[in-house]
């Protein structure tokens, strides 16, 4: 990290190096062509971005509800919903299953189906090659309401198609089985990403390098490790960074067991939703969504120094 | 109040573009538009009032307005979605200053929105003709009350309803029970679920419980329940914790879902409802507490969602009976509970006084009338008209005379459905196997939360 900080440039030859400095309006002309350019952008992110995130912020400081007293007149609370949140098992309950919803599905299920459908797939051609990646993609590219209503009744207890087909009737996918369902379902919707990505990355890999490895006798699994994965180790990182983030944040688990039964399968998400607009609770609400952000922020920071060590 | 300006200013902006499409934008030339939302969808729930509205409220409606010179068009708002999820999309609406001109709302949420703003008193909206609306004098006390908050009426109410135990009387005979059957305990319903079991009946018993059933396990479980074990959920202004009536109330589901007379993964299921009113009506279930909206819009064999076409022949209903004969709330051998819509004036309409006029259409006895016609009956909050509809319609006679009379309704306090959402955890509790008076306790810890501390509970 400290390789990046250079000393400040002299600039447009100003020689005590400040900025805007008296010798140059041609200088400041162009930083003020260089704001007009950049000040849509910013305002755009201020407005669409920077102010709802301050703005939910301070809603999460008082005790503003959707309905009742508390929407017409909201009170100042401080921090208490923060606190409440930390002390609200529900969520550190939803936490919990947010992290295994997060791990399993984006981590493990489409990382590695999504590498291992790419490198499956890597030196193929063809009508098979197409049926799968076009089956893969279908699952992305479908709204997720829709597939989402599929699959409840694909995995439905008593009519599912899953339970026909498996010949295990009143098997309850949904209710039993709540969090290994959801993370069932989002593996398979985002693997079509992961492969995608995985499948361009694998392009660049020099095919001589491979080659070099088998001529020194290298098995198929130090082929991978010590060729394929130093070259696209940015590709997994930048995967992996963009597929939590979109579990993290993913509403999905909602339309398949409304959080149920029983909490077991609450996501922050579904969490934020039943507390903010089915309970009304739009303080509170908002202060586990700013907690939310901040989690999201520290998952962003760290695989992005992950990216930026030793590449 | 600046949070909420705030959010008005923000929401007027932000929608100042969609505006042209929704509601009460001013039309062009002399025309005046107005909207009516409902929960109802053609095809979908509540299929019939949505297909009235629109086959015949509106054109008729519009025809009446023309005659007196007006131009008016009347564009109906459909929902089709959970009461949990229209509440939601109703309060954002009304919050941005949105929302159709003339709008439906369950009774029960009239003390939190008109603590929001979202409603106003009629007569502040409307007028003096709101309070001189020559329909009030044909609605009883009791069901007026449903529409009002603090003395002043928001809303003019939509009907009301009971609640009995349907049964499936093909399942009662080869049980061996009566088709005439009438528990006079709970401990009768229990033995009918027992009968029922041995007969080779998947779900002998019914009764709604936990949260993924949202206010209908309040309102066909355990507010029922704990009336019939002689408690209220609320009482001159103290609120009833972890009593013995919640405790009985909570036991009662201990036995029929512990002890296999009902089905516990259909209390989890997010369309649970849906499901058992689906089972019922293939006669997989014998016994189902609901309201006569079960008779009207679910079993219904022209109109509903799960429609049964031997329903008069099939279907039996019989009072839900206290815990012992006696032993109910007001010493009562039979209990029930009732709600009821509410149709109002939606603040935000640019044209009250015409959004009224199409309220009170939908509410005159000519329209009551049409809407109940081919056996989509339901009790209208005019005695004028249920007089005559109801008559040739026994579930709902039997409703309006037996059970009307011995009902009870839910505290109308905004701080309710919190409440409620409380009650509805404790059930889904003790289906999953937590013990009644765990559950109870848990229950109060919740309530002291919610009401404001331990004072406010009934000892």
């Amino acid at each position: 990290m400290a390789q990046a900080i250079s000393p400040p440039e002299v600039i447009d030859g100003d020689p005590s190096g400040r900025r805007g400095g008296y010798s140059s309006d041609a200088a400041g002309l162009g930083r003020l062509r260089a704001g007009a350019f950049v000040a849509p952008a910013l305002l755009l992110i201020a407005a669409f971005l920077v102010f709802p995130a301050l703005w939910v912020l301070y809603l999460g400081l008082t005790n503003y509800r959707l309905t009742g007293a508390a929407a017409a007149e909201p009170q100042f609370v401080g921090l208490d919903n923060f606190l409440d949140a930390v002390a609200n098992p529900t969520f550190w309950n939803s936490t919990w299953l947010t992290v295994q919803f997060v791990l399993g599905s984006a981590v493990i299920g489409q990382v590695v189906l999504g590498f291992t459908i790419a490198w499956a797939l890597r030196d193929r051609r063809g009508p098979l090659k197409r049926l799968v990646e076009g089956l893969v993609i279908l699952a992305w590219i479908l709204p997720s309401a829709v597939v989402s209503f599929l699959w409840v009744a694909l995995l439905d207890r008593d009519g599912g198609t899953l339970n026909a087909l498996l010949g295990i009737p009143g098997f309850a996918w949904l209710l039993d089985h709540p969090m290994l369902s959801i993370i069932i379902f989002n593996t398979w919707r985002g693997t079509a990403f992961s492969m995608m990505l995985y499948g361009a990355a694998l392009g660049n890999v020099p095919p001589s390098h491979l080659e070099s490895a088998r001529l020194a006798g290298a098995s198929g699994w130090q082929q991978l490790r010590d060729v394929v994965f130093p070259h696209i180790r940015g590709h997994i990182l930048t995967n992996l960074l963009l597929i939590s983030l979109w579990t993290f944040n993913d509403f999905s688990p909602f339309l398949l067991t409304a959080g149920g039964p029983d909490g077991r399968s609450e996501v922050l998400a579904v969490h934020v939703y039943k507390v903010a607009l089915q309970s009304g609770e739009l303080g509170y609400g908002a202060a586990v969504s700013t907690i939310i952000l901040l989690i999201n922020l520290v998952v962003a920071v760290f695989y992005l120094r992950l990216l930026r060590s030793k590449k | 109040m600046a949070i909420r300006k705030f959010a008005v200013v923000i929401a007027a902006a932000g929608l100042g573009l969609a505006a042209c499409g929704q509601s009460s934008g001013g039309g062009s030339g002399d025309t005046i538009e107005l909207t009516i939302a409902q929960n109802a969808i053609a095809g979908g729930k509540n299929a019939a009032a949505a297909g009235f509205v629109a086959a015949w409220v509106i054109p008729k409606f519009e025809a009446a307005q023309k005659a007196k010179g007006k131009d008016v068009k009347v564009k109906f708002v459909p929902s089709g979605v959970d009461d949990e999820q229209y509440k939601t999309k109703l309060s954002l609406d009304l919050k941005s200053g949105k929302g159709a001109d003339v709008i439906d709302i369950d009774g029960i949420w009239a003390g939190e929105f008109a603590q929001a703003g979202y409603i106003k008193p009629l007569a502040d909206v409307v007028g003096p003709e709101a309070e001189s609306w020559d329909g009030w004098s044909q609605i009883p006390e009791s069901v007026q009350g449903l529409a009002t908050y603090e003395g002043k009426k928001y809303a003019l109410p939509v009907g009301t309803d009971g609640r009995v135990l349907y049964f499936n009387k093909t399942l009662f005979q080869k049980a061996g029970l009566p088709a005439d059957w009438q528990p006079k305990s709970w401990q009768e319903i229990l033995d009918a679920g027992t009968k029922l079991k041995s007969s080779g009946v998947p779900v002998p018993i019914q009764i709604n419980a936990g949260t993924a059933m949202g206010e209908a396990t309040s309102m066909q479980g355990v507010l029922p329940l704990l009336a019939g074990a002689g408690g209220q959920v609320e009482q001159d202004g103290k609120w009833s914790g972890a009593s013995q009536p919640l405790k009985d109330a909570l036991g009662l589901y201990q036995k029929i879902y512990g002890g296999g007379l009902g089905d516990p993964k259909l209390q989890q299921e997010a369309k649970g409802r849906d499901k058992s009113f689906q089972q019922f009506a293939e006669g997989k279930i014998g016994i189902l507490m609901e309201g006569d909206y079960f008779w009207r819009g679910v079993v219904n064999p022209a109109t509903g969602v799960a429609p049964m076409k031997d329903r008069d022949q099939n279907v039996g209903y019989a009072l839900i009976p206290a815990i012992e004969p006696g032993k109910g709330i007001r010493g009562q051998d039979f209990v029930s509970m009732s709600g009821g819509a509410l149709r109002t004036v939606n603040p935000n309409s640019k044209h009250p006084k015409e959004a009224f006029e199409l309220l009170a259409f939908t509410l005159s006895p000519e329209a009551l009338k049409e809407e109940t016609k081919d056996g989509n009956v339901r009790i209208t909050p005019r005695t004028d008209v249920n007089k005559e509809i109801l008559a040739g319609q026994p579930l709902l006679t039997f409703i309006s005379e037996k059970v009307l009379p011995l009902t009870a309704y839910r505290p109308p306090v905004a701080v309710y459905p919190q409440v409620s959402v409380a009650l509805q955890e404790a059930t889904a509790a003790v289906v999953g196997g937590t013990a009644p008076d765990q559950a109870a306790a848990d229950y109060q810890k919740k309530l002291e939360g919610i009401v404001g501390g331990a004072g406010n509970i009934a000892s």
